[in-house]
C-alpha cells in the first residue's frame, strides 16, 4: 500500500517538475522584454538594463530556471510585475477562494450525478433514462460562460433571485457567502453533471447485471436493499476516477466562471496575468494548478485503492 | 448457399486492407443505421444550417454586420432589427449570422490536425510499445495535467494571439488525447492474427500500422474527432471569451459576449443572449451527431 502511494506520489512529482520545464518555456518564448514592459517605453537604456540586472535576466537560462524553479520549491515565487508585490499571499487568498467555489459546486454534482446516474440505470431503456443522459451530455458542451451568461439574464437581471457578482461583502456570514457563490457554482455543475452520471449509470448497469446481484435477489431480499447494500458500493468505484479527472474541467472553469462573474480567485487571477503580461504570476498561478491537479489525483488512486482491496494487493505485489 | 460463391465478409479479409465489396456494403448499413436516429438528425440540421450561415453568411444577413448607426445603438429587439442593435448600432442578427463563419474554420481544422497528429502518436506508441510509448506517456501525463483553457492560454500568450496560433494550438493539445484513445485501440488490435500474418509475411513495421492497422481502428478515430470537435468549439469561444481566441473586430460569438457582457446590468440583455444560445446550439448539434456516430459504430 506505502510502495503503491510512494510510486504515484513520485511520478506526479517527475510530471509537476516537467510542467514547470514547459510553463518557464513558454515565458521564454514570449517576445519582448519584461524589464522594459515594467519600466514602460521611456525608461532610459540604463535603468532597463540595472532592473534586467536584478531580476536575473542577463543569466543564462538553465541559471534563470534554476533560481526560479528553487525559490518557488521553497516558498517564494517571486514579485508580481502588474502589484509590484510578492506574489505568494495573493496566490494563496486566491487559491483559498476559488477552493470555497469548487468545494461548492463539487458537493452539489457529486450527489446529484451519482443519483441521475443511478436513476437512469434503474430505469434502463425508459424515457427517464434518456432524457437524463442526453441532457447530461449536453450540458457537459455547453462552455461555462454560456450558460453562465443565461443564469445571470435570466435569475439575476430577469427574476433578481441571486446576486449577480460573486464577491459577498466583508464579513458575510455563511449563508450570505452561499448566496453570492451558488450562481457562479451552477455552470460548473452543469459541465460536471454529465460524466458523473454517464459513469455513475455505466457502474450501476454493471453491477446491476453482476452475478452478486443476481445471487441477492434470487436469496429474496428486497430491491431497495439489493440496491443500496450490494449495487451502489460496486457502482461507485469507476464514479471515484471519473470525479478525480473533473478536477481538470473543473478548474479549467474555474477560470471562465471567475473571469464572468469577476471573482478574485485563482482562475481569474491566471487569467488576469496573462492578459496584463505578467510572467511571474502566471508561471506561479500555472504551476498551482498543476500541482492542486496533482493532489486530487493521487488522492482518487488513493481513494480507489482504498476501496478496491484488489488494487492494493497488486500495487503491493509489483512494488 | 452455393459454395462457389465467396462470402463478401471472407473475401474482405482476404485482401490486406483493400476496399471490397463487403466493406462498401457495411458503410452503406451504417449510414442508414445513423439517418434512423432522431437525435442525430436533430443535430446534423442545427450543424447544416451553422455551416450554411458560415459559408453564405454575408448574402443571408439581413444587414451589414459591420455597419455602425450611431442614432440607432442599444435598441431592443423590433420588427427592424430582429435581434437588436449593439452599442455602435450594429444589427445583432447579421452578426449571430455571420459570427459562425470563424469558429467553423477555426475548429475543425484545429480537430484535424490534433486527429491526425494523435492517431500517428497513437498508432505508434500502441504498436512499438517498449521505451517509446513509456517515455511519450509520460509527457502526455504532463500535458493533461492542465485543463485545455490554461494550457490554450499559456500557449497563445507565448507565441501571440492568431487565428494560426489558436488553429495550432487546440491541435497540438487535442493530439495527446486522440492519441490516447488510439492507441488503446490499437493494443487490442495488435493482437489479432492478420496482424501476426502480415508479420510473419515480413511487413515493416510501418506498413502494418498503416495498411493493417489503420483502417481498422477508423472507427474510433471518426468518433474521437467528432468529439473532440465539440470541445474544439468549446475552447475557441472559451478563448474568445478570455481575449485569446478569435481577435476584434470580428463578430466572433465568444468575442461578443465578452465585449457586451457589462451591458446585461443596463438591461440590454439581447447584446448577448443570441450568441450564447449560438454557441449553445452548435455545441449540443456536434455532441450529438457524436454521440449518434458513436451508438452506431461502436455497436
Amino acid at each position: 500500500m506505502v510502495a503503491f502511494f510512494l510510486k504515484r506520489l513520485a511520478l506526479a512529482l517527475v510530471t509537476l517538475w516537467i510542467l514547470s520545464v514547459l510553463v518557464f518555456l513558454a515565458g521564454q518564448v514570449f517576445p519582448g522584454d519584461p524589464a522594459r514592459a515594467i519600466l514602460g517605453p521611456l525608461a532610459a537604456p540604463q535603468a532597463v538594463a540595472a532592473l534586467q540586472r536584478q531580476l536575473g535576466l542577463d543569466r543564462p537560462l538553465l541559471d534563470q530556471y534554476w533560481r526560479w524553479i528553487s525559490h518557488l520549491v521553497q516558498g517564494n515565487p517571486g514579485l508580481s510585475y502588474q502589484y509590484q508585490a510578492p506574489i505568494g499571499p495573493i496566490l494563496t487568498s486566491a487559491l483559498y477562494r476559488s477552493l470555497k467555489l469548487g468545494l461548492l459546486a463539487f458537493v452539489i454534482v457529486v450527489p446529484l450525478g451519482i443519483a441521475g446516474g443511478v436513476v437512469a440505470a434503474l430505469n434502463v431503456g425508459r424515457p427517464i433514462d434518456r432524457v437524463i443522459s442526453v441532457l447530461g451530455l449536453s450540458m457537459t458542451v455547453v462552455p461555462e460562460f454560456v450558460s453562465g451568461i443565461i443564469l445571470i439574464l435570466v435569475l439575476g437581471i430577469g427574476l433578481h433571485l441571486l446576486p449577480i457578482s460573486a464577491s459577498p461583502p466583508a464579513g458575510a456570514g455563511f449563508f450570505t457567502t452561499l448566496k453570492y457563490l451558488i450562481m457562479p457554482a451552477i455552470p460548473l455543475v452543469f459541465v460536471l453533471f454529465g460524466y458523473i452520471a454517464r459513469m455513475a449509470r455505466a457502474g450501476t448497469i454493471e453491477a446491476l447485471s453482476s452475478d452478486y446481484t443476481r445471487t441477492a435477489v434470487l436469496k429474496g431480499l428486497a430491491r431497495g436493499l439489493v440496491v443500496r447494500r450490494h449495487v451502489l458500493r460496486n457502482s461507485l468505484l469507476p464514479t471515484i476516477t471519473v470525479i478525480a479527472t473533473q478536477t481538470g474541467y473543473l478548474i479549467g472553469g474555474l477560470v471562465v466562471v471567475e473571469t464572468l462573474f469577476r471573482y478574485p480567485g485563482i482562475g481569474s487571477l491566471v487569467a488576469n496575468a496573462a492578459t496584463n503580461k505578467d510572467f511571474p504570476m502566471l508561471e506561479a498561478g500555472v504551476l498551482t494548478i498543476g500541482a492542486v491537479y496533482m493532489v486530487a489525483t493521487l488522492l482518487a488512486d488513493l481513494l480507489f485503492s482504498v476501496l478496491d482491496p484488489r488494487i492494493r494487493v497488486a500495487g503491493a505485489e509489483q512494488g | 448457399m452455393s459454395i462457389a460463391v465467396p462470402d463478401p465478409q471472407i473475401a474482405a479479409h482476404l485482401e490486406p486492407g483493400a476496399l471490397s465489396a463487403g466493406r462498401r456494403q457495411r458503410w452503406r448499413e451504417l449510414g442508414r443505421e445513423l439517418l434512423r436516429q432522431k437525435l442525430f438528425l436533430v443535430g446534423a440540421v442545427i450543424l447544416l444550417w451553422w455551416i450554411v450561415a458560415a459559408i453564405f453568411g454575408y448574402q443571408i444577413a439581413p444587414q451589414n454586420p459591420y455597419a455602425q448607426n450611431l442614432t440607432a445603438i442599444n435598441l431592443a429587439p423590433s420588427g427592424a432589427h430582429l435581434f437588436g442593435t449593439d452599442n455602435l448600432g450594429r444589427d445583432m442578427l447579421s452578426r449571430v449570422i455571420v459570427g459562425s463563419r470563424e469558429i467553423l474554420i477555426i475548429a475543425p481544422l484545429a480537430t484535424l490536425i490534433g486527429t491526425v497528429l494523435g492517431a500517428a502518436l497513437g498508432l505508434a506508441m500502441g504498436y512499438l510499445r517498449g521505451l517509446f510509448d513509456d517515455v511519450l506517456s509520460r509527457f502526455v501525463e504532463a500535458f493533461l495535467a492542465l485543463p485545455l483553457v490554461v494550457t490554450g492560454l499559456i500557449a497563445i500568450f507565448a507565441f501571440g494571439r492568431s487565428n494560426t496560433t489558436l488553429i495550432i494550438v487546440i491541435g497540438i493539445v487535442f493530439a495527446p488525447l486522440i492519441a490516447r484513445t488510439v492507441r488503446a485501440a490499437v493494443i487490442s488490435e495488435r493482437e489479432l492474427e492478420y496482424i501476426a500474418a502480415a508479420r510473419l509475411r515480413g511487413e515493416r513495421a510501418l506498413y502494418v500500422m498503416a495498411v493493417e492497422i489503420l483502417p481498422n481502428v477508423l472507427a474510433p478515430i471518426t468518433v474521437e474527432f467528432t468529439v473532440r470537435l465539440g470541445y474544439a468549439i468549446f475552447a475557441v469561444a472559451t478563448l474568445s471569451f478570455l481575449g485569446f481566441g478569435v481577435q476584434p473586430p470580428s463578430p466572433d460569438w465568444g468575442l461578443e459576449i465578452a465585449t457586451n457582457y457589462g451591458q446585461v446590468t443596463a438591461g440590454y440583455w439581447w447584446e448577448v443572449l443570441f450568441d450564447a444560445l449560438a454557441i449553445a446550439s452548435l455545441v449540443v448539434a456536434v455532441n450529438l451527431i457524436s454521440d449518434g456516430l458513436e451508438a452506431v459504430l461502436e455497436r
